[in-house]
């Protein structure tokens, strides 16, 4: 199941960065976020699978689709992958990047095996209060504040756009 | 489990930075950014089932910021179209030297 969910993340993925249509990329986007959810979903965090379709896959993306229609994107589009340089360039800072965080990962692995043995048990944690207590309990009592400051964030980003996207005659 | 889906979140993070790189729409290269936040937490949530619930809610936070990332990205993309336009990033030279 896991196997299905990750080659649906990563077609997706490359369907966003080589689909010639920004409403393809987008539509390939959207396939990319929901196999993420199903991932959350086998990873125990079903709340967050909720909120990722429902936030980023429904309005998120709608948003991208309204500005894609608004400016008329949607068709009479050129080809926009750059060649030569800039894709030797990309994959040479890919490439690096990628192979850092591998062999991170291959080293930190009996780390992790260690780290799963440790005191900080979830899944009971998740058993007794449920998947959505479990995640309202810190945030409303240690990062109060820091839940406080995304709504002032909210705000402050409606407040940019509208400025932003208002007609100036 | 926890190790797959990491080496995912690192795969699906160099897609979305080579389409940074290589695209030339702005909206595209911009939701290139907004996989890279994906693989970003995807590797959050996979941490979390080991060091506690937090990475949970980091990924909580992470989605609001996107969000209001995505609306002054998309307002700052419109009002360069009013200008140029085009969302073409390779035509919008006004800050080039």
């Amino acid at each position: 199941m896991f196997f299905v969910f990750a080659s649906m993340a990563i077609g997706g993925a490359l369907g966003v960065v080589l689909a010639p249509s920004p409403v393809a990329s987008l539509l390939f986007m959207v396939v990319s976020l929901g196999s993420t959810a199903g991932i959350y979903v086998l990873l125990e965090a079903h709340f967050l699978a909720a909120i990722q379709i429902i936030v980023y896959a429904g309005a998120i993306m709608v948003l991208f689709l309204f500005v894609i229609m608004l400016l008329n994107l949607g068709h009479d589009y050129k080809k926009d992958i750059r060649g030569g340089l800039a894709v030797l360039l990309g994959f040479i800072v890919t490439g690096s990047i990628g192979g850092l965080l591998a062999k991170q990962l291959m080293v930190g692995n009996d780390a992790l095996i260690e780290f799963s043995g440790s005191s900080i048990n979830v899944d009971a944690e998740i058993a007794e209060k449920g998947i959505i207590g479990v995640i309202a309990e810190p945030l409303f009592n240690e990062y109060l504040v820091a839940f406080e400051f995304t709504g002032v964030l909210l705000f402050v980003a409606i407040v940019g756009a509208l400025v932003l996207a208002k007609k100036v005659d | 489990m926890v190790t797959e889906a990491l080496f995912l979140s690192v795969m699906i993070f160099i897609i979305g930075t080579l389409g940074v790189i290589i695209r030339r729409n702005a909206i595209i290269m911009f939701l290139c950014v907004e996989l890279q936040l994906n693989a970003v937490n995807l590797a959050f949530v996979a941490l979390s089932r080991h060091a506690g619930i937090e990475g949970q809610l980091f990924v909580f936070f992470v989605m609001t910021v996107a969000a209001a990332e995505a609306a002054v990205g998309l307002a700052i993309i419109i009002s360069i179209f009013r200008h140029y336009e085009t969302v073409i990033t390779d035509n919008i030279s006004f800050l080039r030297w």
